[in-house]
């Protein structure tokens, strides 16, 4: 019997057994991590805003990144100082892994300033800085946006899957219809994982954050993108190597995309100056895509889903098979700070 | 001894004709638009060049835009040719040109997206001028000129860059 994407019932079912169980790991990864999940079983997802980021210059000032990341991160986890939240997130002797967004290029990826405050503060929390693995799909796409690449000596590295020494898992992982080989820095190097994306219009998915980052760790992404990317993008969060290691989002939202995305179309960017945290990556996600569609409708453009992009794989990645998060406004803790 | 030297002109052949073979695959890898289209040097004011052109074909191009290559891909996109320019004022674009299939292909990628505030740039057969961005189409190209940060001159530069590559393509 098929499931309609040829596969068996009995592989299915497999598969969604095996997702049940990473479900729960992850779930107590994500509580663990997130101590501000409320009593009332609501998400909470911090945004935390500073409209001088910027000041006159065309980059982001590096101490004001910092105080926002520490607002941000100190909110979440109603925390007095600035180390305890990572001391709650990670634990001393972990390799963390940081992963960005860089396939728009210098125009629109995820900030180095920001990656550098999360990378002191680890340190702060007791990470080794050689425990720290800054990584996305190529070298050459985190060197275009200024990343330097290193991958030896005492510092944090900074690798693209695609070197030499990581490359791709030779073994198929899948759940539902993908069927995928995932970076070994993923499944491998790191012990736990950060997502650091940003908040962008995505021209099929119609927007692109946490979950969709995702699609720069497997080996063939462009194999993921009809119907919306839907299912894909719920299926692939609900690999274990993927679920079980992740544990938090930090969203660079200092740029933002509205249209134009996944690349960087300068005339539909705009500086939203913020830094957006939440243990729960389809209650993050689902308010990017609010904060898309108000900005599209302030610029006088139709909503995505009128436009043929309807970012309809957030209300599958909640659905009972997948339960990665909730879609549900109303389980959603918004605090803006 | 008859058969050994059978043996070694099947050898032979058998490499030769995969090496033909390595040829003619590697030409439709790298096929991208007429001298890649780029300027080069006194072929354009202002400009030089960092860094290598790339060539993606139109299976590879998930490489280089994942998830906007979908749309190139149903408009009949061959092959798309990437290079970074800098200003003499440092300020970095990156100029993409798709060579499509027809120019109905760069017709339909220029038309279905929103022109906005653009401005005519008279550059090519249309264009869209933004501050930061020059999009235009020229028979079966569409090219894209995107900047990373504002500048002051940064516009008319970006035309002189937009018209230079149209003169490269016309060739």
């Amino acid at each position: 019997m098929s499931d309609g994407h040829g596969k068996s019932r009995r592989e299915f079912l497999k598969n969604m057994a095996v997702g049940a169980v990473a479900a729960k790991v992850g779930l107590l990864a994500a509580m663990e991590a997130g101590a501000s999940e409320s009593a009332e079983g609501k998400s909470t997802v911090v945004i935390a805003r500073d409209e001088q980021l910027y000041g006159t210059s065309a980059k982001p000032e590096a101490s004001r990144v910092e105080k926002l990341l520490d607002r941000a991160m100190q909110t979440f986890y109603r925390s007095d100082d600035p180390v305890t939240p990572w001391k709650k997130l990670v634990r001393p002797g972990e390799v963390v892994g940081l992963k960005v967004n860089t396939i728009g290029g210098p125009g629109l990826s995820t900030h180095i300033v920001l990656v550098e405050a999360i990378c002191e503060r680890l340190q702060q929390a007791g990470v080794k800085a050689n425990n720290i693995v800054v990584w996305d799909r190529t070298n050459r796409e985190l060197d275009r946006v200024g990343y330097k690449i290193t991958n030896t000596g005492n510092g944090v590295r900074t690798v693209g899957t695609d070197s030499k020494e990581v490359e791709y898992e030779e073994t198929a992982s899948e759940f539902g219809v993908v069927k995928t080989r995932l970076s070994k820095l993923l499944t491998r190097t790191c012990d736990c994982m950060i997502n650091v994306p940003l908040p962008k219009d995505h021209d099929l998915a119609g927007v692109t954050m946490a979950l969709k980052n995702m699609y720069g760790v497997n080996h063939n992404p462009q194999d993921l993108h009809e119907n919306n990317c839907c299912p894909y993008i719920a299926d692939l969060n609900m690999i274990p190597a993927i679920k079980n290691k992740f544990r938090l989002v930090i969203a660079d939202a200092m740029m933002a995309c509205y249209q134009g995305g996944p690349m960087f179309s300068p005339e539909y960017t705009w500086k939203y100056n913020a830094v957006m945290v939440a243990s729960d990556p389809v209650a993050i996600d689902r308010t990017a895509w609010q904060i898309i569609e108000k900005k599209r409708a302030e610029q006088g453009m139709k909503p995505l889903a009128e436009v043929g992009r309807p970012a309809k794989y957030l209300a599958v990645a909640a659905d009972a098979q997948h339960r990665l998060g909730t879609d549900d406004p109303k389980r959603i803790r918004l605090i803006e700070v | 001894m008859m058969k050994k030297r059978e043996m070694a002109w099947r050898v032979v052949g058998s490499v030769a004709f995969a090496a033909v073979l390595l040829a003619s695959a590697s030409c439709k890898k790298n096929s991208g638009p007429p001298n890649h289209g780029f300027p080069e040097g006194s072929e354009v004011n202002g400009w030089v060049r960092t860094g290598e052109i790339r060539t993606f074909a139109a299976e590879q191009l998930s490489d280089y835009i994942d998830g906007d290559a979908e749309k190139y891909l149903q408009a009949g996109v061959k092959s798309t040719s990437t290079a970074d320019y800098k200003a003499k004022d440092q300020t970095q674009v990156v100029a993409d040109i798709y060579a499509m299939s027809s120019a109905t292909g760069a017709q339909k990628i220029f038309e279905s997206e929103p022109a906005g505030t653009a401005k005519n740039a008279g550059v090519g057969e249309a264009s869209r001028l933004f501050k930061q961005s020059l999009t235009f189409r020229k028979g079966e190209y569409l090219v894209r000129i995107v900047a990373y940060q504002e500048a002051p001159q940064l516009e008319q530069e970006m035309v002189e860059l937009g018209r230079a590559i149209e003169r490269k393509l016309a060739h």
